[in-house]
């Protein structure tokens, strides 16, 4: 990882800090990171930690987009490669790639992205509904949508792009009461 | 009291007490195993009453009443039995055990918030007063004044001790007109206490030192005595005790003795309650309202209940996920050190003078030492002894023999043997289980086996031992053993073996463990239906553990448990395929070999069956279900390792190479995603890479097909793994 890249993810992690330490009024905050050549965002409230890419060791009978697990001082964390969770190629991972650790209902999670673009503070009436479209069936994940210097960064709802693990947690409890 | 949101402390306090109540009863359980074989000596009958009155006062505390009155017959009696003015006799002794399982059933209920049938202790409580009743007349033949069962109905007051704190002057209360309104209720007799009135110099005027023990005599709720004190809740420690008149001699007893003893020390009366106050963590709340504690306690009991908590084991209570985030780290700084190492080996190659590099070492080694001290300290924090899931197999001979009408003798040996909390939980249903079995199917009955001459009393032995990184539990029993032939012709019956089979005596007792196999030519309502000796293996396999047989007929039968002390590591077997690494239970390992040519054999329909010594077994490629790509995908330049899974049955896997034994740490994958089919966890290796672990119980139900890779196109919905449903 470059000098560059570590500083900003030092800032990444100060803001995150500072997001947590108290509310910005009706401000909202997101890490904002490239898939592809796409801007995307997630709740900075989510973000556990940033860290450069290493080899997973890959699971058996999952779906493509599931790079496998990693060791996260101790934890077993699934890595999810977004490019391919949204219907595009696997992503030639590097050690230039970045995962995000994210928690979602108390899982954690690792997002492989290309790279960590910015920490964006937005008011929350600044967050435009995403358009309905032709294909609005698997989009549930979609939050809504910024604008930021003219390109558009889609907000990502994370609790519903994961629901498939944390709803199939559910339904194994039951079983494991039967 | 404090202001604070007083639900959730209640709440606590409440988790502490029912905590304490299963330390207590427990205790009891033990204790009391030992009565009918050898009585119960003063001291234990001691600690009996101890458990059974600290239950009552927390009971009261927290408004059990149903708790409160049971408990207070059950304290009486035992009380009666101490001071030897009962005899404890067969009937007492059995009286005692029954109601000592009530107890634990109201607690339990209590705990649970759940209601028992209005008339759930009726009975025994009712044999109890019974027994009350006439222990006193044959012992106490002159009891002339009120007959004393231990209900309320003898009740004549209340007994008031009520000691001002130093302050109390200042906040505008004054004692005298406390007193002068508890007379307005009835008669009163007051003792007044100059215990803590210092000499004149140290006396301050604006502090009160005196204290009053009034014994009351007024026929008010207690609500009403209580009203008095109100308004000084924080300034006096108060405590309302009913003043029960029990029979003729206790009155005696209690004006001859009682009030004196009151006169001298009346502090050792509260220092109880006030101990069973701080105990169960109330201390702000000092009115303790324990009504219907016994009006007598002699001082040597008081000092018992001291000396009994200063010699005992010092103790804290730590939330088990603490435990588990220590244990974590521990397993991580292992990880970290083993890198250090490899790192530091690489540069005394390169970089450092083989002086530093030596020394560097010699710092490594040390660090090694402690960290590994550190780990088997951490492991020794979740370690129990085995006592927790033996103790409560005691009640339930009995009930099981009682039910039968068999006389049963438990013996258990090697109750301190400790091993992992988690397994212990584990181990809770398998031996519950087994033991029952014992009593029912393994035992002949009283009458058959008088006409045997064996001893009428049948025998259940249950021992645990160390046995490496093992423990080893055997549940022997001294009855009629296992009929070989029954069970070969049941086995041929029920289509588990073929007709004909050539089955060693050993083989032909393995057959019970055989799922779809239960010997009980009549099924009861004690041992149950449909769960057989296949769910134990099943339950025991769960944790890693194995079991056996060995019966001789006529003599008896032995089941032999073996089970890894801790569920947090395994001992596995590092497999390779291609670059993958997987870990394989080394328990499950029957043997390994490289296949010849002829032992394979094609399967029509797809699949391969491995031939071992006449045996054929279905051949699981770990490539293939795994998609694990440069691997060896010819089998007869591969290993094939045969394991056996917790059914008994067995697979042949293949795999590149085996790499080593190793002793690895649990992960759970379910903790961050969910579980994987085939796979049991996950652990992390010297490299700090993470390798998973196999289920050999999925694997060989997985077809091959399953596993072919999702469409990456489709989003598909993650299919929930039939794991737990077995």
């Amino acid at each position: 990882m470059s000098t560059s890249q570590e500083t900003k993810h030092m800032d990444t992690l100060r803001a995150i800090d500072q997001a947590r330490s108290g509310p910005t009024g009706n401000l909202r905050q997101f890490v904002s990171f490239r898939v592809a050549s796409e801007d995307y965002a997630v709740d900075i409230l989510s973000v556990r930690e940033i860290k450069g890419w290493t080899r997973t060791t890959s699971l058996p009978s999952q779906p493509e987009y599931v790079r496998g697990v990693l060791n996260l001082r101790g934890a077993i964390v699934p890595v999810f490669d977004l490019n391919c969770r949204f219907g595009a190629s696997l992503t030639e991972a590097t050690s230039k790639h970045v995962v995000i650790i994210v928690s979602v209902k108390n899982r954690l999670v690792g997002l492989l992205v290309d790279m960590v673009s910015d920490i964006l503070s937005v008011a929350e009436s600044a967050i435009g509904p995403v358009p309905e479209t032709e294909t609005t069936e698997n989009i549930a994940f979609l939050e809504g949508i910024l604008s930021i210097n003219d390109s558009m960064v889609v907000i990502l709802n994370l609790d519903a792009l994961f629901e498939n693990i944390t709803m199939a947690d559910e339904a194994n409890d039951g079983l494991k009461v039967a | 009291m404090s202001q604070a949101p007083v639900s959730v402390e209640f709440e606590r306090f409440r988790q502490t007490f029912f905590e304490e109540c299963s330390e207590m009863l427990a205790d009891m359980e033990e204790r009391l195993s030992r009565l009918q074989s050898d009585g119960l000596d003063l001291e234990e009958l001691n600690a009996v009453f101890r458990a059974v009155h600290s239950i009552k006062a927390g009971a009261g505390a927290f408004n059990y009443s149903r708790l409160v009155q049971f408990t207070h017959t059950f304290e009486y009696l035992l009380d009666r039995l101490r001071d030897g003015r009962m005899i404890l006799d067969g009937d007492i002794g059995n009286l005692i055990i029954q109601s000592a399982d009530i107890l634990s059933e109201m607690v339990a209920a209590a705990r649970e918030e759940r209601d028992l049938a209005p008339d759930f202790e009726i009975q025994i409580h009712a044999t109890l007063k019974n027994a009350l009743g006439e222990g006193e007349s044959q012992t106490e033949v002159k009891t002339q004044t009120a007959t004393m069962t231990a209900d309320q109905t003898a009740q004549i007051g209340w007994l008031v001790d009520f000691k001002p704190k130093p302050q109390m002057f200042r906040h505008a209360n004054e004692p005298l007109l406390l007193i002068r309104e508890l007379k307005s209720l009835g008669e009163c007799q007051i003792t007044t206490s100059l215990h803590s009135l210092p000499s004149l110099e140290a006396l301050k005027p604006e502090d009160a030192y005196l204290s009053f023990y009034i014994k009351l005599r007024a026929d008010v709720p207690e609500s009403r005595v209580y009203e008095v004190f109100e308004f000084v809740d924080g300034d006096a420690d108060i405590t309302i005790e009913p003043w029960v008149l029990a029979t003729g001699p206790l009155m005696v007893d209690e004006d001859e003795q009682g009030f004196g003893f009151f006169d001298q020390d009346p502090l050792s009366q509260i220092s109880e309650s006030e101990a069973a106050a701080e105990r169960f963590g109330v201390n702000e709340t000092i009115i303790t309202k324990s009504p219907n504690s016994p009006t007598r306690q002699s001082q040597s009991n008081a000092q018992n209940t001291n000396g009994g908590q200063a010699g005992s084991v010092q103790s804290i209570r730590v939330e088990l996920n603490r435990v588990d985030r220590l244990v974590n780290t521990v397993g991580e700084l292992v990880i970290a050190q083993a890198m250090l190492r490899q790192e530091i080996a690489v540069l005394t190659e390169t970089v450092l003078t083989q002086g530093q590099g030596l020394h560097a070492n010699e710092s490594l080694d040390s660090l090694e030492a402690l960290t590994r001290e550190l780990q088997d300290c951490v492991m020794a924090i979740r370690m129990q002894p085995v006592k927790s899931v033996f103790s409560r197999m005691p009640r339930l001979v009995r009930e099981v023999a009682g039910k039968l009408n068999k006389h049963v003798r438990l013996v258990m040996i090697g109750e301190h043997t400790e091993l992992d909390k988690t397994v212990i939980e584990e181990l809770a249903d398998p031996l519950t289980h087994m033991i029952r079995n014992s009593v029912d199917h393994g035992l002949e009955s009283t009458e058959k086996r008088i006409e045997l001459g064996k001893n009428p009393e049948g025998e259940i032995k249950l021992t645990a031992a160390h046995v490496g990184s093992n423990i080893l539990i055997h549940i022997e029993d001294d009855g009629a053993g296992i009929n070989r032939e029954r069970v070969y012709n049941k086995a041929i019956e029920k289509g588990i073996i073929a007709a004909g089979a050539k089955l060693t005596d050993d083989e032909i007792c393995e057959l019970i463990f055989a799922p779809g196999f239960s010997t009980a030519a009549a099924v009861t309502d004690v041992s149950g239906r449909g769960v057989g000796m296949d769910v134990v293996r099943r339950n025991i396999m769960k944790i890693g553990g194995r079991i056996h047989i060995s019966s001789v007929e006529g003599k008896g039968s032995r089941f032999t448990l073996v089970i890894p002390l801790t569920l947090a590591v395994l001992d596995g077997m590092l497999l390779a395929v291609g670059k993958e690494r997987y870990i394989l239970p080394l328990t499950s390992i029957i043997e390994s070999f490289v296949p010849t040519g002829d032992q394979l054999r094609p399967l029509v329909g797809g699949g391969t069956l491995v031939a071992v010594r006449g045996d054929y077994y279905r051949l699981v490629r770990l490539n293939t279900i795994f998609g694990v790509s440069h691997s060896q995908s010819d089998p007869t330049k591969a290993l094939i390792v045969l394991v056996e899974t917790a059914s008994g049955g067995r697979i042949g896997l293949l795999v590149d190479e085996l790499i080593g034994q190793q002793q690895v740490v649990i992960k759970s994958l379910k903790e961050n995603y969910i579980p994987v089919p085939g796979l049991s966890g996950a652990t992390i290796l010297g490299d700090g890479r993470v390798a998973l672990i196999l289920d050999i119980e999925q694997l060989g139900k997985l077809s091959d097909q399953h596993l072919k890779g999702l469409d990456p196109v489709e989003i598909p919905e993650l299919s929930v793994p039939q794991i737990h449903a077995a």
